[in-house]
């Protein structure tokens, strides 16, 4: 049983909301925050992002197929959450989910369908038997690469990343909307809580795009840009700023105007979360990358490439711990403090194996980068040099229901 | 470059027409019909009873409550509640001057041993808590899937046979009256003995109160005692501030409680 200071209230002394929901916020974090980047280049024509645009939204997809098992685990009787999308409660903000996860989904995939079409349509004309059915099915059958096809793909691709920009904020801000909107809590109950939400997702979407960067680079054996790792270093320092910014005004508000709730608040960050929340998040993964990230951004032009991603994957890899924390300091955090606003229980110590265990976590951590590399298997991350129309030659044999005519030359 | 006139036209069709093929096969058509508004009673309600005629609330006078545990272990026994959860509990407030203490040992189930406390106690008090049954209650507002409902008697229930377990309800109660049952793993909370007020009983912990600290009563009914206190005496809610119109209702409440 856990131990109690102060008092609860007694059927607070359970944390109903466990790992799964602290996982839950931070993979979809990563969709969100990737598709961010992926857009600052379809969207906004920052060409620095070019290398890492591909990734990111191949990233995002492949977080994006995961971020609903983690709710999924959680459910205490999980074959009855097919009701929320068939039988939703309109007043409840948790049945908005089927909503926009099924929208951004479709929205994702189709971008993805329009970005990768030249290498689908490569490989369908390449491969045989089975794959080949596979690609062209895939393609669409329509083999179509002509420049004024491509112009069409690159509207479709501007526009779907105008309308999935949106979407992957709202089903991250969704998420920082359920906790933020619930009054009963007040560690939780906070309009910032869905800003909070968006900007630290931005930041674990751009420090897991650093980190990616580099591995992929390095498998693949092409040269990390130096452009590149400066912009998204730029714009995690910045996000960095707003999110730590935001999360600090957030108790400063609540302290300054001594609310009700503050006494207990503050008895809550300084002994249950001292560690998660002072050390972890406001220190190790708050300070210290917001300082590395400052020597790259203000000293750029003086770094040595070496030194420059050595800091910025540093930075990085302390900024994925920060959101981390910050997502279990909320999560778990508010229920360690009961709504009585006089006690706080033990920390909460997860199950190791169980379905909301800690392996479970990392296995659900792990799993989109095997999608990452399966999908990088099957379509490729990155675009082949030199483009997959030029340099490969025809297709030994044009696939059935390939138009004549619309062959690639 | 491939020349595009009759080629075009025909790759648009045919990539149009596979299209509508391939997802026309995956769309389902699922009747969504919401669970919300259901006009369907509970389950387990005497027969003859009709909701309309109905409207429940409870009241508690916390000066008459001696914190025996009756009411707690009556509870328990009636509905089954699992150990370490509860539908309803006491609270024992010692309060003086300068601070306060405030317990309930397994939800004062098993009484209240004496206690000693490091300041000058002025008054101490015990104050039964149940779900307040809220008329604007945030945690039916939350439920995905329209599981949590309340009755038009007045009665705040869940259906366990739809609801997903998710705990959004749980969070959402200000009042820490629900929890997430260990064996059906479905939301759970007190019903007012929503078996017992529908065959004409009272609630089990109104029943066995030595004091009569806990009062069940109908809105519809004059002359209803519970109603003719809230209609004339000063009441007094839980957490008013937060605007849920709960229908349980306190007399001699202090500032301390919450």
């Amino acid at each position: 049983m856990p131990e109690i200071t102060g008092f609860a209230f007694p059927n607070d002394i359970h944390v109903t909301w466990s790992l799964m929901i602290v996982m839950y916020p931070y993979i979809t974090g990563f969709v969100a925050g990737s598709f961010i980047v992926t857009s600052l280049y379809h969207l906004f024509d920052r060409q620095e992002f070019k290398p890492v645009a591909r990734l990111a939204m191949a990233t995002s997809f492949a977080f994006l197929l995961v971020a609903s098992l983690p709710l999924q685990l959680h459910l205490g009787q999980p074959q009855r959450g097919p009701f929320v999308i068939i039988t939703p409660n309109p007043t409840s903000a948790m049945a908005g989910f089927g909503i926009l996860y099924s929208f951004y989904l479709l929205v994702l995939v189709l971008e993805l369908w329009f970005v990768w079409r030249p290498e689908i349509i490569d490989r369908a004309k390449r491969s045989r038997g089975f794959a080949r059915v596979f690609y062209s099915t895939l393609a669409l059958r329509t083999y179509d690469l002509s420049p004024e096809a491509r112009e069409v793909d690159h509207k479709a691709i501007k526009i779907l990343a105008g309308i999935g920009l949106p979407a992957a904020c709202m089903l991250h801000g969704y998420v920082g909307f359920i906790f933020g909107a619930i009054k009963a809590n007040p560690w939780w109950s906070t309009p910032l809580m869905p800003v909070i939400f968006l900007l630290s997702a931005a930041v674990s979407g751009i420090a897991l795009l650093i980190l990616l960067y580099q591995v992929f680079a390095r498998i693949d054996g092409r040269p990390v840009v130096a452009t590149c790792v400066s912009a998204l270093a730029s714009w995690l320092w910045f996000f960095l700023i707003l999110t730590i910014t935001l999360e600090q005004l957030e108790l400063i508000v609540m302290a300054y105007e001594k609310s009700e709730s503050w006494i207990i608040i503050s008895q809550l960050l300084t002994t249950r979360l001292a560690f998660s929340y002072v050390t972890v998040q406001m220190i190790v993964g708050g300070l210290i990358p917001l300082i590395l990230l400052a020597v790259v951004v203000l000293m750029n032009r003086y770094l040595h490439d070496k030194v420059r991603n050595t800091l910025a994957t540093v930075a990085a890899l302390l900024c994925l711990i920060q959101v981390f924390a910050m997502r279990w300091n909320i999560v778990i955090g508010g229920q360690l403090l009961s709504k009585s606003l006089r006690g706080l229980r033990s920390p909460f110590e997860p199950e190791i194996f169980g379905r909301e265990g800690v392996l479970m976590a990392i296995a659900l951590f792990v799993a989109p980068f095997v999608i990452l590399w399966v999908f990088d298997r099957v379509l490729g991350i990155e675009e082949p040099e030199g483009g997959v129309a030029d340099g490969h030659g025809p297709p030994a044999v044009p696939p059935a229901g390939a138009p004549a005519g619309s062959h690639v030359p | 470059m491939s020349d595009c006139h009759d080629g075009c036209d025909s790759s648009r069709r045919d990539f149009i027409s596979f299209t509508l093929r391939l997802t026309g096969g995956a769309v389902v058509m699922v009747a969504g019909a919401s669970a919300l508004g259901s006009s369907e009673a509970p389950k387990s309600v005497g027969e003859a009873y009709d909701w309309n005629e109905h409207l429940w609330a409870y009241l508690v006078d916390t000066t008459k409550c001696i914190g025996c545990g009756s009411c707690v272990r009556a509870c328990k026994a009636e509905n089954d509640v699992p150990e370490g959860f509860f539908r309803t509990w006491i609270e024992r407030y010692v309060v003086g001057m300068e601070d306060s203490h405030v317990d309930s040992p397994n939800g004062g189930m098993d009484g209240f041993a004496p206690v000693q406390v490091g300041f000058v106690a002025t008054k101490s008090f015990f104050v039964p808590k149940i779900c307040n049954h809220c008329r604007a209650t945030p945690c039916t507002q939350v439920c995905p899937v329209g599981a949590s409902y309340r009755t038009k008697d007045g009665a705040v229930l869940v259906d366990a046979e739809s609801c997903i377990g998710c705990g959004y309800c749980v969070q959402a109660c200000p009042y820490g009256s629900r929890f997430i049952h260990p064996a059906t793993h479905t939301a759970s909370k007190c019903t007012w003995c929503y078996h017992r007020i529908t065959r004409g009983l009272k609630p089990a912990c109104v029943t066995v109160c030595p004091t009569q600290a806990r009062q069940f009563g109908d809105l519809k009914k004059d002359g209803d005692p519970v109603r003719v206190a809230i209609e004339h005496d000063r009441v007094q809610i839980l957490q008013g501030h937060l605007l849920t119109e709960p229908q349980c209702y306190y007399t001699h409440l202090d500032k301390e409680v919450r």
